[in-house]
């Protein structure tokens, strides 16, 4: 099994905040990302794609076809966007690095066929990042990641 | 499907330490023969950087696996409080008498880190500089038999 992995960046807006909780819990629990105004990041996206080479293109996904599903499914939808607010997806959630990653495995997983998608990890900061795998897949291991 | 996928949260720190590459089970000769540069007594420094990766459930009310700010304060408290700006042979006790190399550095954190309350720690990786980095996971996660 080989594993490929392509980086993409995208710019986008967000707040915490979980209107079931009290305004002095919000502030509690989220802290700055609570401003009701909004703030952004420049977040990295890597996907990782598992699969064997194809004997005659030796490819295990074309690389332009995962980045027409990228711009089509991610940039499309979260570049410069504020994400509570315009993307669906993540409606009623707060878009936290987790919950993000988990959307965009969603999106992903099932437009890529050739290949499978191994893990979304995904940069809110260059300190801070979610990883999303398959469940059971011996992901985090490192070997090979 | 609530379990289709498994999520971690990776958080990077930095600290900078000294130490000095040195057994006490070794002649003088031996240690500046394995350690080289590494073995000069008065010790030398590193820019560290800690990647503490970990796993959970994301609680629906935060979307969080772990408060950022619970995992951070125990960092602070277990890690860099003890290491950062430190000689880590000669002022942290687990390398009293256990060569500080980085190996050993990420079997320290991963033991001190273990017990983080909020989350299950899945492996910790540490970059001696930016070309040499370090990573453990614990040994429940060994590769099994070919």
């Amino acid at each position: 099994m080989v594993l490929l992995t392509r980086k993409i960046e995208f710019s986008a807006s967000h707040v915490y905040h979980n209107p079931a909780l009290s305004l002095e819990e919000n502030r509690r629990i989220f802290g700055k990302c609570n401003n009701p105004y909004g703030h952004g990041h420049n977040y990295t996206l890597e996907v990782t794609v598992a699969g064997e080479p194809d004997p005659v293109t030796g490819m295990v996904l074309d690389l332009k076809e995962l980045k027409d599903i990228l711009e089509r499914e991610v940039m499309q939808r979260m570049d410069h966007r504020f994400l509570n607010k315009e993307v669906p997806e993540l409606a009623g959630q707060i878009p936290t690095c987790e919950n993000i990653a988990r959307v965009i495995w969603e999106l992903l997983d099932s437009k890529i066929t050739q290949g499978k998608l191994h893990r979304v990890r995904l940069y809110e900061t260059p300190d801070l990042f979610a990883d999303c795998y398959r469940n059971g897949a011996s992901a985090s291991n490192g070997k090979g990641i | 499907m609530p379990h289709a996928v498994k999520l971690e949260l990776g958080r990077r720190y930095r600290f900078a330490a000294s130490h000095r590459l040195h057994s006490e089970q070794l002649s003088e000769e031996a240690n500046w023969r394995v350690y080289g540069k590494c073995n000069n007594p008065y010790g030398h420094g590193h820019n560290y950087v800690l990647e503490v990766r970990v796993s959970g459930k994301v609680d629906p009310a935060t979307g969080m696996i772990a408060n950022l700010a619970d995992l951070d304060e125990f960092v602070e408290r277990e890690i860099l409080e003890l290491f950062d700006h430190k000689s880590l042979h000669e002022e942290v006790a687990a390398f009293k008498d256990v060569v500080p190399t980085t190996e050993n550095l990420c079997l320290e954190i991963y033991k001190r880190l273990k017990p983080f309350p909020n989350a299950r720690l899945e492996g910790v990786r540490v970059e001696e500089t930016a070309n040499n980095s370090f990573e453990y996971f614990g040994e429940q996660q060994e590769a099994p038999e070919p």
